[in-house]
């Protein structure tokens, strides 16, 4: 009903001029990729790209809201282990797949709940409880699974995992994430709740006085984050049509690049859901592009660590040397910079 | 979380109980770890031979070896996530110095490893200090590029022990008075860092960094400066891990120590560091890193079902930084109601 004015209550430093250059990047990457070999903008190619980075988009949503309301998750990648051997013991206990896959969201929602618990309960910071949980739950996922692999999986959903939509290229676990990607930008930009993220990040004191809930709404962003895990998991398993306790290993720190590639600052109160998708499909094109034109792996992953600096240190350069051209024409100028 | 990082600032006036806070908060961990090999050892006496005590103090020396860089980091409120790449990276070449020339003397690949590791901490501190780069971003760039480069220069290759000159494998292998020299050289950089830190005016400065910027600087401390240093300092360190862990191991991929940067934040936060800065001791976090040590062998020799072991390790990691957080706040606390009356 009333949604919050967006010009004037948005935090300094709007991630609109972000936004805007790392589409402008994508769109690069798109010319460069085609430059560099001719298969790349073909139907076939940009399906199976989209398809390999659907995991990391799908919980880089989720780890925006943590990250934009100060907190971090680092547990999201053996969570999603934990999640994909849990489907996987119980399909092998044959479990039916309705209710196994339900039983699987629900342990992720636990697992967020559990981190969210000791974060705003204990009051603990989330680094270290999340860290503390990496292990935990990559652990549980070993002691559920332990060196198996559960990988006979019915066709009808590992075709979920890795089929199209009937009639185009587009892959089905897509069409969850954009739907997923709509529900999560509007919520983020276009509601109460919403703006409470921006205001807990950016000043959580005066978010409390100003009267938010703000453990609640903390806990429930642990939750959906380990629901998005979950659901990743899913994905993933089908995807694979194989569940091991391995699954997804070091998948955390690519979320985390993708999202501060996409403009979301680390100490919270900054970034947009769009800004993100951008960082997380640039991430991509670039690998499938480099992948193609034969670059080695190696390459790819200094580019990664490369644009994530850049991403930080570029703006941040650029802002120092037109503040030095200010001071010089202040200089200059005799009538200007009055001590 | 505030509460925690301004009672923990070393003012004159309380740091005497504030000492003896911090004793007790070391005095506890050991005391768990007292216990914990003692239950271990009733259970399984061969816990305590000297061969198994040789293979835990060669393998927490080398995680106990990085913390005391990343103690330096996460005391001024950064963090070093890099580090684990700048391993890989220094045992990789340093090996292949080995390999280029076969009769270079030990102590040069020694030099080599804490001069790249510098070089590479350097770039994380320029970022961080004079870049406007927070640190987290940085050292996850970093972990990345440093990664990529040694997956680069190592090519698909491998340094295997037969590469080595017996003199430097020696490192590992020999000791002096039953403890090995790479174990002693390490709790020589950790007495050293830990004096330091302790009683030199530029030691105090990661405290007062980490406790409050603004007043450190105004208080005439050149944080930049502070800052890189200490960047320097923990790629330097981790520098010497890759080139004892080579001599440690013998065979390095260019997956060498992968993961480690979380071992090591693990290890720092149970041994009482500060993830929120100025809070912290070089041996608080050597004996952090000691105790994951001995869990994880511990529960070996209790014959824990093999795939539980990690899950178990996990849920005792949590329960550390739990319950080590939550005392420490409860006696940060009982210091600010007494200081009131």
């Amino acid at each position: 009903m009333s949604l919050p004015p967006s010009a004037p209550g948005r935090p300094a430093r709007s991630p609109l001029g972000w936004d805007a250059t790392i589409i402008a990047l994508v769109v690069l990457a798109l010319g460069l990729g085609s430059r560099l070999s001719d298969a790349f903008l073909t139907g076939a190619n940009l399906s199976n790209l989209s398809a390999n980075l659907v995991e990391v988009a799908l919980i880089s949503l989720t780890m925006t809201l943590i990250i934009i309301a100060a907190e971090i998750d680092l547990s999201v990648a053996s969570t999603l282990g934990v999640c994909s051997a849990l489907l996987g013991v119980l399909w092998a206990a044959h479990v039916p797949m309705g209710l196994a896959i339900l039983l699987t969201l629900g342990l992720g929602a636990l697992a967020g709940f559990f981190n969210g618990w000791l974060v705003t309960r204990l009051g603990l910071p989330s680094l270290a409880v999340t860290i503390g949980t990496l292990a935990l739950y990559r652990g549980l996922a070993y002691a559920l699974l332990g060196d198996r692999a559960v990988a006979d999986f019915p066709p009808f959903w590992t075709n979920l995992g890795f089929g199209l939509v009937p009639g185009t290229q587009i892959p089905i676990p897509l069409v969850a994430f954009v739907v997923l990607a709509v529900i999560t930008a509007v919520a983020l930009h276009a509601t109460p709740f919403g703006r409470s993220l921006y205001a807990i990040g950016a000043n959580e004191v005066a978010a409390r006085f100003a009267g938010l809930r703000v453990e609640r709404t903390k806990l429930l962003l642990f939750i959906l984050s380990g629901l998005m895990s979950a659901f990743a998991a899913v994905v993933y398993t089908f995807r694979f049509s194989s569940a091991r306790a391995d699954n997804a290993a070091g998948l955390e720190l690519s979320v985390i690049a993708a999202v501060l590639l996409g403009g979301v600052s680390i100490f919270g109160g900054r970034g947009s859901v769009v800004g993100v998708i951008a960082a997380v499909f640039l991430i991509g094109i670039i690998q499938n592009a480099l992948t193609l034109a034969d670059v080695p792996n190696e390459i790819l992953t200094i580019v990664t660590g490369l644009l994530l600096i850049l991403s930080v240190l570029g703006p941040n350069v650029a802002a120092r040397l037109r503040a030095a051209r200010q001071r010089r024409s202040n200089l200059t100028s005799p009538k200007g910079g009055a001590p | 979380m505030t509460g925690l990082s301004t009672s923990s600032t070393a003012v004159p006036g309380s740091a005497n109980l504030l000492t003896r806070l911090f004793r007790a908060r070391e005095a506890s961990l050991i005391l768990i770890l007292l216990a914990l090999i003692a239950v271990t050892a009733a259970v399984n006496p061969r816990f305590l031979s000297a061969q198994s005590l040789r293979d835990l103090a060669l393998n927490v020396s080398i995680v106990a070896l990085v913390v005391v860089g990343q103690t330096l980091v996460l005391l001024m409120r950064h963090v070093d996530l890099s580090v684990s790449s700048v391993l890989g990276l220094t045992a990789f070449l340093s090996g292949s110095l080995f390999v280029a020339h076969p009769g270079m003397p030990v102590w040069l690949a020694f030099l080599a490893g804490l001069g790249i590791g510098a070089v590479l901490g350097a770039v994380n501190g320029l970022l961080v200090a004079y870049g406007g780069v927070p640190a987290l971003v940085a050292t996850l760039g970093t972990l990345y590029v440093f990664r990529g480069l040694d997956y680069a220069v190592v090519h698909g290759g491998q340094i295997t022990a037969s590469n080595l000159p017996p003199a430097f494998s020696a490192f590992a292998s020999g000791s002096v008075l039953g403890v090995p020299s790479l174990v002693l050289l390490v709790l020589a950089v950790m007495v050293g860092f830990g004096v330091y830190l302790r009683s030199y005016r530029s030691g105090r400065e990661y405290y007062a960094v980490g406790s409050n910027v603004e007043a450190a600087r105004l208080a005439g401390i050149d944080v930049d400066r502070r800052v890189l240093t200490g960047f320097v300092l923990s790629g330097a360190i981790a520098g010497l891990a890759g080139v004892l862990y080579l001599a440690r191991f013998g065979t390095v991929d260019a997956a060498a120590g992968t993961g480690l940067e979380l071992q090591v934040i693990a290890a720092a936060v149970v041994g009482g560091v500060a993830i929120t800065g100025g809070v912290g001791t070089v041996a608080g976090a050597g004996i952090g890193a000691l105790l994951l040590g001995v869990i994880g062998s511990a529960l070996v020799a209790l014959r824990a079902p093999a795939f539980w072991q990690q899950a178990i390790q996990g849920a005792l990691l949590l329960l550390a930084i739990s319950v080590d957080i939550v005392l420490a706040r409860r006696a940060a606390r009982r210091v600010q109601e007494r200081s009131h009356r």
